[in-house]
């Protein structure tokens, strides 16, 4: 048994996504370990963005189980959740592949809103916030106390008053890893982190997740394209095609299978040993 | 540098006669006849000199806004943009702004250059600042749009209304409470008006908060209808179009403004005059729009308050966050329904009489051009465009029927010249070392 | 079952006049995205043409049939051109400074312009209403049943035929007219994607331009047709038909033509028959309620695309 089915943090199991008669996930099971990096891999359509909006609720799964479980023993069912619950309560956090960050608000106050749950309790729905209550005069301390620790570790604590739409491209990225670890989440699910990155700033970014990985009680799922930082930094490879698993293991494992670079350079697997030999794998 | 002055004085003598044909084929049919019922049917009225009139008008005007300003080297109005505050010189100007303006409204009433109907004006215009700040929870900070925000005002009115000229009377007659209560009538009444508004909110929130953008205003907008139609055939509960009156007057907390023993200018030893009762309204109204205010700026600071301008910038980006968002536009909606009703319950008391013609759509429409007009989310903005719509609106008293023509125009006006309104930077509700000004291309406005 | 059958015929032809309307909605939101809220007053307006364009040519249900199928067509050409220059003029000076603004820049100019188009007409033609002597008269009676309170007799008027047969005529035109045309092609392509249709060399202004254009001219036919069936207009038609009618655009699924269309002669038939059924006082709630219904289950309407959420 592989290491991440010993204690894995999220079971998918038999998950398949219809839209109409179109099948976009067909009977899907892997394991996320638990403080693992788990990279979700496969070419363009393969239906990776539609296992994050099952496992993140914005779909909800024709069929399949998503068994969600935290570190102190809670269990959840992600499929049977609105996603509003499943970030609270299961604890998942999310990315979007086109950045979704509240363009208009500052870097600060997209930090706080992440934090909204804890506050809107911390502000007994507004009643004691109204009168600025020490019960909520500290809970807002502690936000920002929060919101500044990622800030530093994102790098974007110089920026923390400009509104998030003038950041560039690569701090927009950042700030929306930031705002996902604002919640507090025990899965983090990235949508292509590294996509439009240059060199330099992929690099921080693997430094980031491992960062992440190794300091907080976070488990990371990601969809990647930049094979870079998929081989550097995940523990374990999902390979999909076709809304199927073709290939699960360890990275090494997964470079060297030859349905996965069939799927990637398109050729039938018979012909795979020619293709290798003249690109020179 | 001829040839071109030439040419530009051919292009715009084209271009002006071009709208003077168009503007003949607008106006000369509907203003050059004018059909009259006559015994016999219908008949035409020429009036082909008016159609000449405006016609000229427009070329003329067109002609000296194409050589003048459009086409000219040096249009005349390069001068005048410098007398615009920019956008972010008004965020700080808006520092003293509020303050000053406060001190002034709070001294207004005893100002020499204040007579009763510039009173009763200004209590008018703070009524709309009421309901376009209670309207910007809703539009500006939610961004929801809601067209029926009137049905709100109006459920306020009427519950004031029917509480004191029916339920409260009932009571006392049937011995549960003694006569006095009808000299707090106002007092109790005004909060359970603006309860019953957010409940109101509540209801029709619930089902159609799921809608996006424009299915919610026209559902918003069905709903200000389906309220004023009720109240119209509802003969036996609502008095159908007769409406209601004699509505009790508010009380100086218990102390009536009557002539004579126990009346507000006896108890005080005033000479007994009938602007006291104007004045107190004008501090009942500015006391209930600067709570609304007070609310809506401490809410912003709140969580909820900044989930409902998150919900404006990505909804999507909010569920992820773990935010309830169907909670969130219903407190939005409630809150700013109950302020509506608050509103409401003051109209009917001052009025005295109610009826359904004074809650149509243009009421709503008017609040919601109050707020876009004053630029969305900005409380100061609302300010402004209340006093330039409700207070132009009562300059052009003396044009009479051109004044709704007018007002029309000055709306497509405004919003053609500053398309985010007059005061469009947003204030950050929280910031790490400073906050700065946001300026409006950054800030969206809301899908919902 | 006689009694239904008059109503459904009277439902047919008020739900022909909204849905003639309801298609400028829906076609100025499928391509711009807004709420062109002077619309039902561009209706007003095209009616107002259409008396005033009868009474010049002073015809009356006594002239022949002949020569007033003649001089109707001609009213209807001049009053679907005046119309739609009002139509262009609308969108020219209210909306097209907005274009690519924020998005609710251009409705607030929409309430203004239905705000100044109102009083325009008010002031320029009386507030009064403006009766019409009945043009086409007669009709057929399809069947005759006795009851209790006398003969009931279900009838089919001659202004009915001809609103629904018109009605009809011009949906098709206008499928093909969208279909089949450049012009539709282009108004098709701005709606998918405004700035590819530019970058493919699409004269965007211009097709929103006549997009205005042609929903202004259908907005006349339906005044036309309005006045022809009332006999009265007054200034204040055009909001509550104009409500109406973009009700219908809702129900239907905005930006869908067949939506627009069965949208209103759905409208159309809720109202006559709670009228008949129930109470006028409230047909207009219950047109309004059901649509509340229908967007609650059906959030894109009843021909509507479905609105992915795009996460």
């Amino acid at each position: 048994m592989a290491s991440w089915s010993e204690n894995p943090i999220l079971k998918v199991e038999h998950l398949t996504m219809r839209f109409g008669g179109l099948v976009a996930i067909d009977d899907l099971s892997f394991d996320v370990g638990r403080g693992d990096i788990t990279a979700l891999i496969g070419p363009n359509g393969a239906g990776k963005t539609t296992v994050f909006n099952c496992i993140t609720g914005f779909y909800k799964p024709t069929e399949g189980r998503l068994k969600l479980r935290h570190h102190d023993g809670d269990t959840f069912l992600l499929e049977r959740m609105p996603d509003f619950k499943i970030a609270r309560h299961a604890k998942v956090a999310r990315t979007f592949q086109n950045i979704r960050l509240f363009g208009g608000m500052t870097v600060l106050e997209n930090l706080m809103v992440a934090q909204h749950n804890p506050l809107m309790h911390a502000s007994a729905f507004s009643f004691a916030g109204i009168f600025s209550l020490p019960r909520f005069r500290n809970a807002e301390a502690k936000a920002v106390e929060r919101a500044t620790y990622w800030l530093e570790h994102v790098n974007l604590i110089d920026r923390a008053d400009d509104p998030a739409s003038d950041l560039p491209y690569g701090a927009q990225r950042r700030l929306e890893i930031a705002r996902a670890m604002c919640t507090g989440p025990e899965l983090l699910c990235l949508d292509e982190p590294a996509a439009g990155l240059n060199p330099r700033e992929s690099a921080e970014l693997n430094k980031l997740l491992r960062y992440i990985g190794a300091n907080h009680e976070t488990s990371i799922l990601l969809i990647e394209h930049d094979m870079s930082v998929v081989m550097e930094i995940s523990d374990h490879v999902v390979v999909l095609d076709y809304g199927e698993k073709i290939s699960d293991g360890n990275p090494e494992k997964v470079k060297n299978d030859p349905a996965v670079i069939a799927a990637y350079l398109g050729v039938d697997d018979e012909e795979v040993e020619t293709v290798e030999q003249e690109v020179g794998v | 540098m001829a040839a071109t002055t030439e040419n530009r004085v051919i292009a715009s003598l084209k271009d002006s006669l071009i709208s003077a044909v168009i503007a003949f084929a607008l106006f000369g049919p509907i203003v050059g006849l004018k059909t009259e019922t006559e015994p016999g049917g219908l008949a035409l009225s020429a009036h082909f000199g008016t159609v000449g009139v405006i016609v000229a008008i427009v070329f003329v005007g067109r002609l000296l806004l194409n050589l003048l300003v459009w086409k000219a080297d040096r249009p005349i109005t390069r001068g005048l943009s410098g007398l615009i505050p920019a956008q972010t010189s008004l965020g700080g100007f808006g520092k003293f702004v509020a303050p000053v303006a406060l001190l002034f409204a709070l001294i207004f009433p005893f100002l020499p250059i204040t007579d009763r109907y510039i009173l009763d004006l200004s209590v008018l215009v703070l009524t709309y600042v009421m309901l376009g700040w209670g309207l910007n929870i809703v539009v500006g900070l939610a961004g929801l749009l809601d067209l029926g925000y009137v049905a709100f005002y109006a459920v306020g009115a009427y519950s004031y209304a029917l509480l004191s000229t029916k339920f409260f009377p009932m009571l006392v007659e049937m011995g549960y409470v003694g006569g006095g209560i009808m000299d707090w009538a106002f007092w109790i009444c005004l909060p359970l008006a603006g309860i019953l508004a957010a409940f109101w909110g509540i209801i029709l929130g619930f089902p159609v908060l799921r809608l996006r953008g424009d299915y919610l205003a026209i559902v918003t907008l069905a709903f200000g209808e389906i309220v004023r139609i009720v109240l119209l055939n509802w003969y036996w509960f609502t008095g159908g179009p007769d409406g209601i009156s004699r509505i009790p007057r508010p009380s100086f907390f218990g102390i009536p403004f009557s002539r004579g023993e126990g009346g507000f200018a006896d108890t005080f030893n005033l000479d007994y005059s009938s602007m006291q009762r104007i004045v107190f309204f004008y501090y009942l109204i500015l006391a209930l729009a600067l709570l609304t205010n007070l609310v809506t700026l401490r809410l912003r600071r709140l969580p909820i308050g900044r989930a409902w301008e998150a919900l404006r910038e990505d909804e999507i980006a909010c569920r992820s966050l773990g935010i309830n968002t169907t909670n969130t536009k219903l407190t939005a909606f409630a809150i700013g329904a109950m302020f509506g009703g608050f509103a409401g319950s003051f109209f009917a008391t001052r009025q005295g009489f109610i009826s359904p013609e004074s809650f149509t759509f243009i009421e709503s429409a008017v609040i919601l051009a109050i707020v876009v007009l004053g630029g969305l989310g900005s409380q100061i903005g609302v300010v402004i465009a209340a006093v330039v719509m409700i207070g132009g609106f009562e300059i052009f008293r003396q044009a009479e029927e051109f004044r709704m023509l007018i007002f029309g125009l000055l709306m497509v006006f405004i919003m053609v010249w500053r398309p985010r309104g007059l005061i469009s930077s947003r204030k950050p509700s929280i910031g790490l070392h400073s906050r700065k000004a946001i300026g409006a291309e950054n800030v969206a406005q809301g899908q919902g | 079952m006689e009694y239904f059958l008059q109503q459904l015929i009277n439902g047919l032809t008020l739900g022909s006049i909204y849905g003639l309307i309801a298609i400028g909605y829906t076609m100025v939101y499928g391509i711009i995205g807004m709420i062109n809220f002077a619309h039902g007053d561009i209706f007003m307006v095209g009616a107002f043409i259409a008396l005033i364009a009868i009474t010049a040519l002073g015809f009356v249900a006594s002239t022949g049939i002949g020569l007033i199928i003649l001089a109707l067509m001609l009213v209807l050409v001049i009053s679907m051109l005046f119309a739609a220059v009002y139509g262009w003029t609308v969108e020219r000076l209210a909306y097209r400074p907005l274009r690519g603004s924020f998005r609710l820049a251009p409705l607030i100019t929409a309430i203004g312009m239905s705000i100044a188009l109102q009083n325009y007409v008010q002031i320029a033609q009386g507030a009064r209403v403006k009766p019409l002597q009945p043009i086409i008269t007669g009709g057929y009676t399809i069947t005759e049943t006795m009851t209790e309170n006398g003969l009931f007799a279900v009838q089919l008027s001659n202004i009915q035929i001809l609103i629904i047969v018109t009605t009809v005529i011009l949906m098709t035109l206008f499928s093909l007219l969208i279909a089949k045309t450049s012009l539709g092609r282009s108004q098709r392509a701005c709606e998918q994607d405004r700035k590819m249709a530019a970058l493919l060399g699409v004269n965007v202004d211009r097709t929103i331009s006549l997009t205005f254009v042609v929903g202004a001219a259908l907005a006349a036919v339906a005044g036309l047709m309005f006045l022809l069936y009332y006999g009265v207009i007054d200034f204040y038609i055009g909001f509550v038909a104009g409500v109406k009618a973009f009700t219908a655009a809702v129900l239907g699924g905005i930006g869908s033509l067949p939506g627009a269309m069965l949208g209103g002669l759905l409208i159309g038939l809720i109202e006559t028959f709670w009228s008949g059924y129930f109470t006028v006082e409230y047909k207009d709630v219950a047109a309004f309620s059901i649509l509340a219904i229908v967007l609650i289950f059906m959030p894109s309407g009843l021909l509507g695309k479905p609105e992915v959420e795009k996460v």
